[in-house]
């Protein structure tokens, strides 16, 4: 299929753009505002609101959650994994500790809407850690680097992208004057949320008043949810949440949660230099000889039929993992090889690492889990990125500590009471009692890169035109556990500050990485940002080093991962660029960085 | 404050006083079987189908807080499932080669979509318990089926061509609770009845009205899809 010639070929456009996810739709809009001809290119179908989350069919888990009605159909491709390089690796055959989406919108249509910035120091982390710690405190293995770019440079484009998505929150620090209330260790923030904070749910309460009394500070999570009745920047409006707990994996009903449907789509798709094609799915990025220049992309489109897309500038903008498997099957930059720690494309994979705990209220609790938003919560960040000192639980990075409430939907999202048995007698009685009475905290932390984390090409299996797959080798090391060491003394503390507990159990990950429940969907790496070609994929602009006509957002650009929900930053580096490829780059096309 | 320390627990006197009156073998199901006789299967042939009834009846029983999996027609959702995009493996990744023995923490690496599962295990599990019960599963009393379901879920019934037993037990408990929980129109949850027994909403949806009242009982019953009240 890659060596095939195309059938046809389309009429040139200015921009090309792979994928109409987040990235996507903020990328079409931005460049069809400057004037350009944007062709979106986007393997799925067109899912508006209207269709794809009407009432009441969106209230129904078993489709949503269960069968995945808006994800990946893994049928026709999906990714191998190993834990590391001695093994074989086997195909991600049902997804499990993370979704892939397919469909405009992406997987912004089906998220949660965490959306945060990006603490100054998980940018510039070599740096801070090694000023704070000295050299030796970073683990030989770990391949972390810091971002060619400051959060000061950034700050303007996180809160564009927080405008654009009536972002509800509560300001911890603004223009360096700390607020009650909102998180004191933020970085400064020019302007508030556009949005006030979500309404504080039964569980959130229990764990601020707990995180209190420890003199640690809870404040609301920003969430995508609207709060309120608002008009983003491109004019597009959005409902109040109703906090109706078919949120993450489902789209809303409400047109409260911000996704590409609710906040861009309505102001770009009308806009006659803007086209999207569905069912069109790029199987290559095409380069001229000299491998130097983008000429465009080929894909399939809806009758099967193989299509040339010529385009001045080709935005990768297909997901993480899509990202860099597009790269590696169109020879596109030096694959990363482990053993010589040469080459870039597929170096720094890597992911999250959760601790959690799970507490028993005692009898008469009455939580009502049903009531839930996909970002309502109350979180602490005080063991986060610098803010504590990291010499007690040796390790670098840090974990945010969350009481969210999202939905109690009852196939996935129930306990039962402690000591219920598996199945048979009494597994009934400990549903009912668990049901109201459990609430969880999960410590969702931060991974480093390592030498030994990365993406390449499958040898043996391939999607349905017959490509190979992205292969993943990734596994947990020993920073991550120290970690999950740490975070588990924490939530056993706040734990046993908490009002109306009867138990509690904590859990940290001890052995592999287990692929099958759900964790997140924060995989990041693999195209990385860095300050020259011989460390990353893309510039601080996202722009490819090789090519300087292809820009490549998403995840994909992260060096190592946040403990934070990457979808604030992953808007923020498609906003910054937006801005240089406007600012400079149309008026002079080449490298924004020498 | 004290860790979990489940025998002070009050649902688990519950539970063991009712585990000990099910260990008498029963006849049939329940009284509530007569749903699921008037269901003809369309996927599972009849050997199956009493495996599937008796097994969920297992899994779910009815008890004091009302009906178990037979009554809220589990064994139905689950014949329904099995022709589905999910029953027939349309949703995964079903191309080989297969490894069946790789590390389970690397997810299902079955050469079996889900129904096939079904079948080929159902088969192989009824000829194991012949041999040495000379019976199959629905038939064995109270007592030995929920032996053979601790073995099954601790993987040591051998089954070729799959996993572990323990594979397909999971799956079977993961299909139950599924038709204890989703809507009605997939065929279980019959009267909501899953709903009830938690205190879910089902489908209302909206909750505008009672995000200000946290602790506050919620006083309305379950919606389904089709708009019904439970
Ligand atoms: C259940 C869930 C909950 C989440 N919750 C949060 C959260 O609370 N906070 C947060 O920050 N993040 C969250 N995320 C992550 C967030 O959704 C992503 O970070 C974000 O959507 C990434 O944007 P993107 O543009 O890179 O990719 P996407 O939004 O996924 O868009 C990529 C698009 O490219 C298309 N595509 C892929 N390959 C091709 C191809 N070859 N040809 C054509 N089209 C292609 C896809 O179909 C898709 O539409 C969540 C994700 C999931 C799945
Ligand atoms: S919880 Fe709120 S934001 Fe989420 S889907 Fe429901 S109404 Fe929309």
């Amino acid at each position: 299929m890659l060596t095939k010639k195309a059938q046809k070929t389309m009429p040139k456009t200015d921009v090309v753009v792979i994928g109409l996810g987040w990235t996507g739709a903020i990328m079409s809009k931005e460049l069809v505002d400057a004037g350009l001809k944007v062709v979106a290119l986007e393997r799925g179908d067109h899912r508006p609101t209207s269709e794809g989350a009407a009432y009441p069919g969106i209230a129904d888990e078993l489709s949503h959650v269960q069968r995945f009605r808006l994800f990946q159909r893994m049928k026709n491709s999906t990714v191998t994994i190993r834990y590391n390089d001695e093994s074989e690796a086997v195909p991600y055959r049902q997804l499990g500790s993370f979704y892939l989406g397919e469909h405009v919108g992406g997987c912004g249509f089906h998220w949660n809407g965490m959306t945060w910035r990006a603490l100054p120091e998980d940018l510039q982390i070599r740096s801070k850690y090694i000023e704070k710690y000295g050299e030796d405190f970073i683990p030989k293995e770990s391949t972390i680097q810091d971002y060619p770019v400051t959060y000061e440079e950034l700050e303007p484009h996180f809160e564009m992208f927080e405008n654009v998505c009536g972002t509800s929150g509560q300001a911890g620090n603004l223009n360096g004057k700390i607020i009650e209330g909102g998180n004191p260790f933020e970085s400064p923030r020019a302007n508030d949320y556009p949005n006030e904070p979500l309404k504080t749910l039964y569980s959130g309460n229990i764990f601020k008043n707990a995180a209190k009394k420890l003199g640690l500070h809870p404040f609301p999570i920003p969430a995508s949810n609207a709060s309120k009745p608002f008009t983003n920047p491109y004019g597009v409006r959005l409902g109040p949440c109703n906090y109706c707990g078919f949120c993450e994996d489902f789209g809303c009903y409400m047109y409260s949660k911000a996704s590409p449907q609710t906040t861009i789509l309505p102001a770009l798709i009308p806009d006659p230099n803007f086209e999207l094609r569905t069912q069109s799915e790029v199987i290559k990025i095409n380069t001229n000889d000299a491998k130097d220049r983008a000429t465009g992309v080929t894909y399939v489109d809806k009758n099967g039929d193989l299509v040339f897309q010529p385009a001045d500038m080709v935005l990768l903008c297909a997901f993480q993992i899509h990202n860099v498997r597009l790269l590696l099957v169109s020879k596109i930059g030096e694959p990363y090889n482990p053993q010589t720690g040469n080459g870039v494309v597929g170096k720094n994979f890597a992911y999250q690492y959760n601790t959690s705990a799970t507490i028993y209220l005692k009898e008469g609790a009455i939580n009502n889990p049903f009531i839930g938003a996909g970002a309502s919560g109350t979180v602490i960040d005080d063991f986060n990125g610098l803010n504590f000192d990291h010499r007690e639980g040796n390790f670098i990075g840090g974990a945010y500590i969350a009481a969210t409430n999202t939905g109690g939907r009852p196939i996935a999202q129930t306990h039962t009471a402690p000591g219920t048995p598996n199945w048979g007698a009494g597994w009934k009685q400990g549903k009912k009692e668990g049901y109201q009475r459990t609430i969880s905290l999960n410590a969702e932390g931060s991974v480093l890169s390592y030498k030994d984390a990365y993406i390449d090409l499958d040898p043996t299996y391939t999607d349905r035109f017959g490509i190979p797959l992205a292969r993943m080798t990734f596994n947990w090391h020993d920073n991550e556990y120290r970690q999950g060491d740490y975070m588990a003394k924490q939530l056993t503390k706040i734990c046993e500050a908490m009002e109306n507990v009867e138990s509690f159990s904590v859990q940290k990950i001890t052995g592999d990485w287990d692929t099958r429940n759900y964790q997140s969907t924060h995989i990041t790496g693999g195209a990385i940002t860095g300050d020259s070609p011989k460390n990353s994929v893309v510039n601080k602009y996202l722009q490819s080093w090789d090519i300087p006509n292809l820009f490549i957002y998403g995840a994909s650009a992260f060096p190592q991962n946040l403990s934070y929900n990457p979808t604030g930053l992953v808007g923020a580096l498609a906003y910054h660029s937006a801005k240089a490829i406007k600012e400079r780059y149309l008026s002079n096309p080449g490298p924004l960085v020498k | 404050m004290k860790k979990y320390d489940s025998s002070r627990r009050k649902f688990m006197q519950i539970s063991i006083a009712t585990s000990t009156m099910l260990l008498i073998p029963r006849a049939g199901f329940s009284q509530t079987q007569n749903h699921n006789e008037m269901y003809v299967p369309q996927f599972f042939n009849q050997e199956e189908w009493n495996f599937i009834c008796a097994i969920t009846d297992q899994l779910i029983p009815e008890d004091e807080l009302g009906g178990g999996a037979i009554a809220a027609g589990v064994p139905e959702f689950i014949d329904r499932q099995m022709l589905t995009d999910y029953g027939t493996g349309a949703l995964f990744y079903m191309s080989g080669p297969y490894h069946i023995d790789a590390l389970p923490t690397l997810g299902y690496q079955e050469q079996y979509a889900p129904n096939e599962l079904y079948q080929h295990a159902i088969a192989q599990i009824n000829h194991y318990l012949q041999q040495k019960y000379q019976k199959q599963f629905p038939d064995l009393d109270a007592e030995t089926q929920i032996l053979v379901m601790k073995e099954l879920e601790a993987g040591t019934i051998p089954l070729q061509g799959i996993s572990s037993s323990t594979t397909f037990f999971n799956l079977l408990w993961k299909n139950t609770q599924e038709g204890f929980f989703s809507d009605p129109k997939y065929g279980g949850n019959k009267q909501m009845m899953g709903w009830k027994l938690l205190g879910f909403p089902g489908a209302r949806a909206d909750f505008m009205d009672f995000v200000d009242k946290p602790g506050k009982p919620y006083p309305y019953g379950p919606v389904n899809l089709a708009g019904k009240r439970g």
